[in-house]
């Protein structure tokens, strides 16, 4: 359960203010499917960001299974990040030097969990996103499907109540970004709440509450019943 | 974060910025190196001299006329006097002491020596049968004054000069003519090669009184004492300084020097030397660490979209700092104990090199290395750590 009450977050461009999220009120029950769309520059990464606690309003209030997270200290912000929220981003960003089953460990990993279990549950991974022959492979030899799966995979390894996607489909071609969106689409059929921001429309449409956003305010916010 | 995933992860790191790492490390060691392989060059200086120094005697106190003292002497000069001679009967005073286990009187002075059909120049000390022992010398064959023969015309030859005027036949018994003197051969030195400048090989000793008439004096050179034992040095310097003032008229115109005081005065000078050159080469160390600082604040730079990406996925400010800082320990680690392996095989070339020196690098001084080279990276790293840890998650993650 998600709850934002008039978030504004501003980004200063010299002296001119720009409103990335201008009074945003949103609610967000537990296994929700919602895509996000919107022109280019109309705050749909800045929402995100939010919502993932990786940057922090102006002001408004931001409360996550009633627990207002605005003002909780780093270290407990880190430890939301790390076991309530999975992030998957466009441009994949995994670790370069790490395999792709160390890459899909590092949540694991910076939980603090010993290294046993820890095999066990990305060996599960592994399996469940079909990365098993390429397990031991660094990023570069990947293909972009494949990264996006590894990046999935790693986003859900600690079993995250809510899934925040941003454009992960915006470098892959047609057909793989069809296979991210339903392996991304199983995860919240098994209760995970999952919140996508697209470019595509077809995608888009694939959502259960579509939200349609410009100049950091959101403009349209609609069920979709035949998703 | 376990401290055990911290420390895996950076050494990974470490191990794919391969030419990156080799730099730092090699930076580190040459450092480390430079310390261990110096202090053990001087230290291995400072015993070369301190051995040589113990090897002219034990327990030795020198007695020299007139006063060393700047004070002392613009006095007796100011007043018109100049020091007293330093006679046998001084020597034979001091020879009575309690504290005093032996003493050898001393003339120094070149003369002519000739025999079988040869002729040069040596050096002549003029001694009793005490200086041998008293100075170390070790007698390859024959006596000195032995009892009974104490005042024979006797010479003992250095090695060197024994082999040069008798190469075939037995020095011993030979008679050669010296200045204008006739002796008898009765010993020959042992080959020791020089110690503190003397060539003990190139000389000859003849009894005392000889050489006092054949150098047309009655004033000592020095006078060379041997103490008891260690604890009685001061009390015999002293006890030297209260006689020859009595018979020397209540005036204080000696000097005595002990071998203790120049070998303390000697090993503090050096132990300096080698601290200044140990010091000199942590410089190094701390130019290494610079070099880890910069190289690490490119390395955060370089980085930025990986940090955020860890803040992302929910590592903590405090997780980033260990996880640089501990990619820098291990990298100081590294140049640590390469450098320190550089270092002993460098001593170990010198040692090789000059097998006379013993350069052994001291203990203190690796330990001081590695633990300069240590906290060089450590506090290098911090700044870099710390801007890590600063950055914001999603202005990292948007850099490219
Ligand atoms: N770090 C930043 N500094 C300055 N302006 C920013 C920053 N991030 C976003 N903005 C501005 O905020 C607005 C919203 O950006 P963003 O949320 O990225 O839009 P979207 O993801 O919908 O394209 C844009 O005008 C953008 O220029
Ligand atoms: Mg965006």
């Amino acid at each position: 359960m998600i709850r934002l009450t008039a978030i504004t977050r501003t980004f200063h461009m010299g002296d001119q203010a720009v409103y990335a999220l201008n009074n945003i009120n949103l609610q967000i029950a537990s296994g929700e499917y919602i895509s996000i769309m919107g022109p280019s520059g109309s705050g749909k990464s800045t929402l995100l960001n939010i919502l993932g606690l990786l940057d922090k309003p102006d002001r408004g209030r931001y409360e996550l299974d009633e627990k207002l997270v605005t003002d909780l200290s780093e270290i407990e912000q880190a430890q939301i990040r790390r076991e309530r929220i999975g992030f998957v981003f466009q441009s994949f960003h995994l670790v370069p030097r790490l395999t792709a089953a160390e890459n899909i460990e590092l949540p694991l990993t910076l939980s603090g969990m010993p290294s046993e279990q820890r095999q066990i549950r990305v060996e599960q991974a592994l399996q469940a996103f079909e990365l098993k022959e390429r397990a031991q492979h660094r990023p570069a030899e990947l293909s972009g499907g494949q990264r996006q799966r590894v990046a999935i995979a790693r986003a859900t390894i600690m079993q995250p109540s809510v899934i925040l996607a941003d454009e992960p489909t915006g470098n892959l071609d047609h057909q793989i970004g069809a296979e991210v969106m339903t392996l991304l689409e199983d995860l919240h059929h098994r209760g995970t709440t999952l919140i996508v921001v697209t470019h595509d429309r077809e995608l888009g449409a694939r959502a259960h509450r579509q939200i349609g956003m410009r100049d950091g305010k959101i403009l349209t916010d609609q069920a979709n019943a035949t998703g | 974060m376990r401290l055990v995933d911290t420390v895996q992860i950076s050494f990974k790191t470490v191990l794919s910025y391969r030419i990156r790492s080799f730099l730092i490390v090699l930076a580190m060691a040459l450092g480390v190196a430079a310390v261990v392989a110096l202090t053990a060059l001087g230290d291995g200086a400072r015993n070369y001299v301190i051995n040589q120094f113990s090897s002219i005697g034990t327990n030795l106190l020198v007695v020299l006329p007139g006063r060393a003292e700047t004070s002392g002497a613009f006095l007796g000069a100011v007043l018109g006097q100049t020091p007293r001679d330093l006679t046998l009967k001084d020597a034979q005073l001091i020879g009575r002491l309690p504290q005093v286990r032996r003493y050898a009187p001393l003339n120094v002075g070149e003369a002519e020596l000739s025999a079988a059909n040869r002729l040069r120049t040596v050096t002549v000390l003029g001694s009793n049968a005490h200086l041998i022992p008293i100075r170390h010398m070790v007698l390859a064959q024959g006596s000195f004054l032995a009892h009974g023969t104490e005042s024979n015309a006797q010479i003992v030859l250095g090695a060197k000069i024994a082999r040069e005027f008798f190469p075939r036949t037995q020095a011993i018994g030979q008679r050669v003519r010296l200045g204008d003197s006739r002796f008898l051969v009765s010993g020959v030195l042992m080959s020791q090669g020089e110690t503190m400048g003397y060539d003990t090989d190139e000389i000859v000793i003849v009894p005392i009184n000889h050489a006092q008439v054949m150098f047309n004096t009655t004033s000592l050179f020095r006078i060379l004492i041997e103490a008891k034992n260690h604890s009685e040095i001061e009390s015999a310097k002293q006890a030297i300084l209260a006689t020859v003032k009595q018979s020397h008229d209540e005036e204080e115109d000696i000097t005595v020097i002990t071998q203790d005081a120049i070998l303390s005065t000697f090993d503090r000078i050096l132990q300096a030397l080698t601290l200044a050159v140990a010091g000199i080469a942590a410089i190094s160390l701390i130019v290494a660490g610079i070099l880890v600082m910069n190289v690490m604040l490119v390395a955060v730079s370089q980085r930025t979209t990986e940090i955020g990406l860890l803040k992302a996925i929910g590592a903590s400010s405090a997780d980033v700092r260990r996880l640089f800082f501990a990619e820098a320990v291990l990298l100081s680690l590294a140049g640590a104990i390469l450098g320190f392996s550089l270092g002993q095989f460098g001593s170990l070339m010198l040692r090789l090199t000059f097998p006379q020196l013993p350069a052994w690098p001291p203990a203190w001084a690796s330990m001081a290395g590695i633990t300069v080279a240590l906290i060089t990276g450590i506090l290098a790293s911090m700044l870099p750590a710390s801007k890590a840890a600063k950055l914001d998650a999603v202005n990292a993650l948007g850099k490219k």
